[in-house]
């Protein structure tokens, strides 16, 4: 494997083999005073950032320094266009520079597949004689896309609290149609055996979404009482404006967690929500803070199955 | 200029006949003329079809302003290469032809370079900017017959209620590019399946049929011509079959690319994929190859839309959209529409020449193979088959989304008011490509 853009390149075995390495490392650290392991000692990790934020870019530089990796962070507002110079441009030049892997957050679908394409030689020049090269490409979010290691951390959250995923049914509350979370998630847990319920407005649902592998409701509470696990979406509150919901307030009494809600759940039912949370529309936070949300433990879990994808891409963990 | 003698070819795919051309116009068709007159230039058509030239209503030429992607040079070697004796340029350029003055100047260049007649678009509204209609009087009696805010809609029900009202007096014919930008917001994609998948926002369906539907209603009421640019859904289709039924006059065009890809190609993100309107579905390629068939489409146009690689070599959503289509046209029509059975040489004659010429009022172009009439015309070979490569083309850019693959149909030779402009995919040397004026 030499990039990782989309849960799909990943079948269940592998998938499986990261979630095992991220378990491995994490044990590896356990109760060490100096968390530091020498792994990719003399490696050139660079985070690329077009879009805010501190979750996912602090996870992987984090991941990156307890293996011992050289570190580096760019981030840029806006995106290329405005910059003046073209995303191709500064990934080859980041490249150029020796990085061996190129970790990248991009507002644009796709464009982790276009920096792979470049790194493997490609160009819309006819007169082009372009070479390859080995940096490899880490999707941390593209557009309204995929956001892959937030779907494995996810995973690797929902085996630790209920054992095992396959044949669990696992409920995606929200924002589908712009959420990068919420496909990889359905695409990913859909693999691992797991049954996925999406539960929306139809106005934040996809065209297309009956051909996923996944069934979509559109009444939480009927689904609660079956959930082994529920997931929250971000929903950011400017989607009103263009007429997908009327109000914050009309979304809450449909589709929030509130502490209610969250008595019906069974059990031993998780809350997973990937942040950041807007306390009180999106979820209670009671409910947030409360026993079954494993939400920090999501956050903890992100570094360790970053450290696995670094791992796998530039050290060749045995396949 | 020397007499030009085509021997053996056959008109529309039916028997051989020789065809000699004199000053432009044909002048003699038989059996076995006399080949051995010295100051005849020979052009073998053994085993070839002759069609008359064709003619594209749909060509963005980029100049002036866009010549790191294409100019009137390039681009008029690309349509001799695919067979084509003449073409329409958009208006879409920088400066926009909204004006008699920038539409004289893209008709000169075209002329200077000779290949192929280039007759400029003119826009319908001023700037491209849909609010106040460009003086379409005035860029009519500098000889243009066809109005476009080809990259734009005109979305304004009033403004473009009164450019149909006004081109009546013209008699020229308004072509809409059919997108309601409310509704294609962002868009970025055919909106379905694939598109949901891959997170590019969706263009959807509706966003062309309401337009096309509104327009039909507007020009029913106007009694003018109006012309749909791009037909890509196939509800469109529907619409556009009852709007012909109850007698508006509307005509429509679909590109190639429309004929043969869909949303499939997205997969990758290549933006070579990128188009306005998008690729869509396997149903639409369909329905839009049963309504050339049928003729509710009436002619396949090029959209050819030349792209420098920096507007390519990019994130989707920031590639410009657009593909170039001259040397492909013949050889994806054939593969989509004659292999098929849907259409026969007649046919082509008709969807790439014959219909886009009156469409375009063009009194020279789009004629019979018959003694009397002016020898533009596209010799075929139906045999031939090639490998499609972007570098390889004659245009200044090389997207093209048939990159790698093999189609069927080459153009032997095309026929410029009795000269040869490209023959066995080599342009005519003698023609001086820079134009210069």
């Amino acid at each position: 494997m030499k990039h990782l853009l989309s849960v799909t390149d990943l079948d269940a075995a592998a998938a499986t083999r990261l979630l095992d390495t991220s378990d491995r490392l994490k044990q590896a650290l356990l109760g060490r005073e100096v968390r530091k392991l020498p792994t990719l000692r003399g490696r050139t990790v660079i985070t690329m950032f077009y879009e805010n934020s501190t979750r996912t870019r602090v996870s992987f530089e984090v991941a990156g320094k307890w293996m011992s990796a050289d570190t580096v962070n760019v981030s840029s507002s806006g995106s290329s266009v405005a910059k003046g110079e073209s995303l191709r441009d500064t990934a080859l030049t980041l490249s150029a520079m020796g990085a061996d892997c190129v970790i990248v957050r991009h507002p644009a679908s796709g464009s982790a597949h276009r920096l792979a394409a470049w790194m493997d030689g490609a160009s819309a020049d006819r007169d082009a004689n372009t070479t390859g090269t080995h940096t490899s490409i880490v999707n941390a979010g593209d557009g309204t896309h995929e956001h892959p290691t937030q779907a494995l951390l996810d995973a690797a959250t929902l085996r630790d609290r209920l054992g095992e995923i396959a044949g669990r049914r696992i409920g995606i509350v929200g924002d589908v149609l712009h959420s990068r979370v919420a496909r990889s998630n359905v695409f990913l847990l859909a693999t691992l055996g797991a049954e996925v319920v999406l539960v929306a407005p139809p106005t934040l649902l996809p065209v297309g979404v009956s051909q996923w592998p996944c069934r979509v409701g559109s009444d939480l509470d009927a689904e609660l009482a079956g959930l082994d696990a529920v997931m929250m979406l971000r929903v950011q509150a400017e989607r009103m404006h263009g007429s997908f919901f009327p109000s914050a307030r009309e979304y809450t009494i449909g589709y929030g967690l509130s502490a209610a809600r969250a008595a019906r759940l069974p059990g031993h039912a998780v809350v997973l929500h990937p942040g950041p949370m807007v306390r009180g529309m999106e979820i209670a936070p009671a409910v947030a803070d409360g026993p079954s949300s494993a939400i920090l433990a999501q956050v903890s879990n992100g570094v360790h199955i970053r450290m696995a994808v670094l791992y796998h891409l530039l050290a060749g963990a045995p396949e | 200029m020397t007499d030009l003698l085509i021997t053996g070819a056959r008109p529309y795919g039916e028997d051989p006949v020789d065809v000699l051309v004199r000053d432009g116009l044909i002048v003699e068709t038989g059996s076995d003329l006399d080949r051995s007159v010295p100051e005849r230039e020979l052009l073998d058509g053994a085993g070839m079809v002759l069609l008359p030239g064709f003619v594209d209503l749909h060509t963005h030429l980029r100049e002036p302003g866009g010549e790191e992607s294409e100019d009137v040079a390039t681009g008029s070697a690309a349509a001799a290469l695919g067979g084509f004796t003449a073409v329409f340029a958009m208006p879409n350029t920088h400066p926009v032809a909204d004006t008699d003055v920038v539409v004289e100047h893209v008709r000169r260049r075209g002329a200077a370079v000779g290949l192929v007649d280039v007759h400029p678009i003119g826009a319908v509204t001023v700037g491209l900017e849909g609010t106040r209609m460009a003086e379409l009087g005035t860029m009519a009696r500098a000889g243009v017959r066809i109005f476009s805010d080809d990259g734009r809609c005109v979305h304004d029900p009033l403004i473009m209620r009164r450019a149909l009202e006004y081109a009546t007096a013209l008699d020229v014919v308004i072509a809409q590019h059919a997108e309601d930008h409310r509704l294609t917001a962002g868009a970025q994609a055919h909106e379905g399946v694939v598109a949901s998948r891959l997170g590019l926002a969706g263009w959807p369906a509706s966003a062309e049929e309401t337009i096309v539907a509104r327009d039909c209603a507007l020009a029913r009421e106007a009694g003018a011509a109006l012309h749909v640019c791009h037909v890509s859904s196939a509800r469109t289709v529907e619409v556009l079959r009852a709007a012909k039924a109850a007698g508006v006059r509307v005509t429509a065009e679909v590109t190639p690319h429309h004929l043969l890809l869909t949303d499939a190609a997205l997969t990758g993100y290549d933006p070579v994929n990128k188009v306005n309107p998008p690729l869509r579905t396997g149903e639409d390629t369909k329905a839009m190859r049963a309504a050339l068939h049928e003729g509710v489409i009436d002619v396949v146009a090029t959209d050819h839309a030349p792209h420098a690689a920096q507007y390519k070599d990019t994130e989707w959503a920031a590639a410009r959209p657009g593909m170039l289509g001259l040397q492909t046209a013949l050889s994806v029509l054939v593969h989509t529409m004659v292999e098929p059975g849907l259409l026969d040489w007649r046919g082509v004659a008709r969807v790439l020449s014959e219909r886009p010429a009156q469409i375009g009022g063009l009194a020279d172009q789009g004629r019979p193979i018959a003694v009397g009439e002016p020898a533009n015309l596209t010799l075929v070979d139906p045999d031939g088959v090639w490998t499609v490569r972007g570098a390889a083309l004659a245009s200044r850019a090389a997207n093209t989304p048939f990159e790698g693959m093999r189609l069927p149909a080459t153009v032997a030779a095309t026929v410029y008011r009795g000269r040869i402009t490209a023959r066995d995919g080599k342009v005519d040397a003698t023609v001086d490509r820079e134009g210069s004026t």
